[in-house]
C-alpha cells in the first residue's frame, strides 16, 4: 500500500532562515496524523509544502505516490506548470488558521466555487452537494449568510465544507482552532472527529492535545525544523522520551 | 442586620424581571447656540453673493431659453459619449496594465511602468494635441491590411478617445493595482489550495474583492472625466462646451452660455454620483455586516428623530 504522504529529507529555507532541516515521515491512507510543536518549529511550513504552497529546497515529497510540484525524468527534475500544480492541489483539501473564506460570496457560494470553477460541475450538482456538506457541518440554515455574518467557529466549519466539496483524498488542517474563541473550538473539533471517523486521511497541525490523543492515529513532535519524536499520540503525550518534548508538553498540557 | 434583611422582600414578592418596563429617559437635548450663530453668518454671506450676481450684467432669461437648445443637447450627448468611451478604454487598459505591472515577468512589468510614467507624467491637453496632429509625422497610416490618410483616420472623436482614454488608463492602472494589492494574501492561497488557476483566482477571488477598493476612486475618475472632456474642444470635437461657445459667438451671450454648460455638467455629475453610490453599495456586500442606509432611508431616519426631539421638548 502506497503511503498517502511520504517525505524524504525535506528542507525549506527562506533566504538565510533554514525552517525545515530534513523531514522524513510517512502518512498512511485513512490515518489521522497530528503535527505538534512550538511556534516556529516549521510544522505549518511543512504542511504548506505538501500542497506546494511553498516550494521545497531539497528532498522529495510524494502525495499518493506522486511527486509534489515536480516531474522526474531520469535523474533530472522538471518544475510542473501552474496548471499541473493546480491539478495536484484539487485532490488535497486545506483548512487555514484564519479560515480565508471568500468574503464576497455567501457560505454556499464558497462551497460551490471550486467544484464549478475547477471541475466544471453544473451549478445544480454543486449546489446539491454543498447543501449536504453544510448540513454535515451543522450549518444548513446559514447557507445564504456572508462570512462576516458568521462566528469564527461557523466560518471554519464552512471552510471545512468548502475543502470537502472537492472530494479530496487528503485534508490538511493548519491550526484550525487557534483563531477561535474557546467556546467555539468544540464545534470545529466535532466536525473534524466526524471526518476522521469517515476514513479521511488528515494531517492536523494543532495545539489541541486532547483532540490529538483522542482522534489521532500518530503524532509527530517537531522542533527547530526536525522531527524530534513520533509515535502513537497516547505514548508520546503521556510518556515523552525526549527532553524537548517533555519541556514542550509541560507547558501546553 | 437580620432585621434589615427581613425587611427586604423575598424573591417570591419581587415581580419577575421585565414585567415592569423601565422608565425611559426623556431629557431636553443640549442646545448648540454656536451652531445657530455660525449658520446665520453663513446664510448672510451666501445672500450677499447671490445679490451680487443678481446685479451683474447677466441676461438671466437667456439661460432657461438656451438650456434645451438643440446644439446644446447634441453637445451634451457628445460629452456623454466621449466620457463613457474614454472611461471604458481607460478601465480596460487600467486592468491590463495593473496586472502587467504586478506580473513576475520583468519585461511586462517594466513596460507597464513605462506606460504609466509616460501618460501620467504629461498633461492630457498636450496628449490630445499630439494625437490630433499625428498626421504631421505620419501622413499615411499603414498597418499592412489597412492603409489611409492619417487626417481621415484621426477624426476629432478618435483623437479625443485616444487622448483621454490612454491618459485615464495610466491613472486606472494605479487604482486597480492598489485594489489588487489590498486583497489579503490568504485569499489567493485559499483559492490555489482549492486547485484554482492563477487566472481563475484573479477573476473569481481577487478582482471582485479589489472592486470594493477600486470603485470609489473610479467613480471619482469618471466624474473628473465628464469635466476633463471639455478639453476636447482643442481637437475640434463638438462637445457640450464647444456647443455653448458656438452659440455664444453668434448670440453674444457669452457668460450665459457658460452658465448653461455648467448647469448641464452639474446635472451629469449628479446623476453619475448617484449611480456610483449604488455601485459602491453593491460591491460592499459581504464586507460589511449590514449595508449602510441609502440617502432616502437616512432622510426618513433624520425626520423621525427630529419629530421625536420636538415631542420631548414639549
Amino acid at each position: 500500500m502506497t503511503a498517502m504522504v511520504k517525505a524524504e529529507g525535506v528542507h525549506k529555507s527562506y533566504g538565510p532562515a533554514h525552517i525545515l532541516r530534513g523531514i522524513d515521515l510517512e502518512v498512511a491512507p485513512r490515518e489521522v496524523f497530528c503535527l505538534v510543536g512550538p511556534s516556529g518549529s516549521g510544522k505549518s511550513t511543512f504542511l504548506r509544502c505538501i500542497n506546494h504552497l511553498e516550494k521545497i529546497n531539497a528532498g522529495r515529497l510524494y502525495v499518493d505516490g506522486e511527486l509534489v510540484g515536480y516531474r522526474q525524468k531520469g535523474d533530472k527534475l522538471y518544475e510542473l506548470k501552474d496548471s499541473e500544480v493546480a491539478a495536484q492541489r484539487k485532490d488535497i483539501g486545506m483548512v487555514f488558521q484564519r479560515f480565508n473564506l471568500f468574503p464576497h460570496m455567501t457560505a454556499i457560494e464558497n462551497v460551490m466555487e471550486a467544484p464549478v470553477q475547477v471541475k466544471g460541475e453544473s451549478k445544480a450538482v454543486a449546489r446539491e452537494r454543498a447543501v449536504k456538506l453544510l448540513d454535515r457541518v451543522g450549518l444548513g440554515d446559514k447557507a445564504g449568510n456572508y462570512p462576516s455574518q458568521l462566528s469564527g467557529g461557523q466560518q471554519q466549519r464552512v471552510a471545512i465544507a468548502r475543502a470537502l466539496a472537492m472530494e479530496p483524498k487528503l485534508m490538511l488542517f493548519d491550526e484550525p482552532t487557534s483563531a477561535l474563541d474557546p467556546e467555539l473550538v468544540g464545534d470545529v473539533l466535532d466536525v473534524m472527529r466526524d471526518l476522521a471517523e469517515s476514513g479521511m486521511t488528515m494531517i492536523v497541525v494543532t495545539h489541541e492535545m486532547g483532540f490529538a490523543r483522542e482522534v489521532g492515529d500518530s503524532l509527530v513532535f517537531m522542533d527547530g525544523g526536525v522531527v524530534v519524536e513520533s509515535g502513537h499520540p497516547r505514548d508520546v503525550l503521556t510518556n515523552p522520551q525526549h527532553d524537548r518534548t517533555k519541556a514542550f508538553l509541560s507547558k501546553v498540557l | 442586620m437580620t432585621d434589615k434583611l427581613d425587611k427586604v422582600p423575598g424573591p417570591a414578592d419581587t415581580p419577575p424581571a421585565g414585567s415592569v418596563p423601565p422608565e425611559m429617559i426623556r431629557a431636553i437635548p443640549v442646545r448648540h447656540w454656536g451652531r445657530w450663530v455660525s449658520g446665520v453668518i453663513a446664510v448672510i454671506l451666501l445672500a450677499v453673493l447671490a445679490y451680487a450676481f443678481s446685479q451683474g450684467n447677466v441676461r438671466w432669461a437667456t439661460v432657461p431659453e438656451k438650456l434645451f437648445d438643440g446644439t446644446i443637447l447634441s453637445g451634451m450627448w457628445n460629452t456623454i459619449k466621449i466620457s463613457v468611451a474614454s472611461m471604458a478604454l481607460g478601465l480596460v487598459l487600467g486592468v491590463v496594465f495593473a496586472v502587467m505591472r504586478l506580473s513576475k515577468n520583468p519585461v511586462t512589468s517594466s513596460i507597464a511602468w513605462l506606460y504609466i510614467w509616460l501618460f501620467r507624467g504629461t498633461p492630457v491637453y498636450v496628449q490630445l494635441l499630439i494625437w490630433f496632429n499625428l498626421a504631421l509625422i505620419f501622413p499615411i497610416l499603414n498597418i499592412g491590411f489597412y492603409k489611409d490618410e492619417m487626417t481621415d483616420v484621426m477624426t476629432p472623436f478618435l483623437a479625443a478617445l485616444l487622448g483621454l482614454g490612454l491618459n485615464e488608463g495610466a491613472y486606472m492602472a494605479e487604482i486597480v493595482r492598489a485594489g489588487i494589492q489590498s486583497v489579503d494574501e490568504g485569499q489567493t492561497e485559499a483559492s490555489h489550495a482549492l486547485g484554482m488557476s492563477q487566472t481563475k483566482t484573479m477573476r473569481r477571488v481577487v478582482l471582485p474583492q479589489a472592486m470594493r477598493v477600486i470603485v470609489p476612486p473610479t467613480g471619482n475618475e469618471f466624474i473628473n472625466m465628464l469635466k476633463t472632456s471639455s478639453l476636447v474642444v482643442a481637437v475640434q470635437y463638438a462637445d457640450l462646451l464647444r456647443a455653448a461657445q458656438d452659440i455664444a459667438s453668434t448670440s453674444f451671450a457669452v457668460m450665459e452660455m457658460f452658465f448653461v454648460a455648467s448647469i448641464w455638467y452639474l446635472i451629469l455629475t449628479t446623476v453619475f454620483s448617484i449611480g456610483q453610490y449604488y455601485l459602491e453599495r453593491y460591491y460592499a456586500r459581504g464586507a460589511l455586516r449590514s449595508l449602510p442606509p441609502t440617502p432616502w432611508q437616512k432622510i426618513k431616519a433624520n425626520l423621525s428623530s427630529f419629530s421625536n426631539r420636538k415631542a420631548v421638548a414639549k
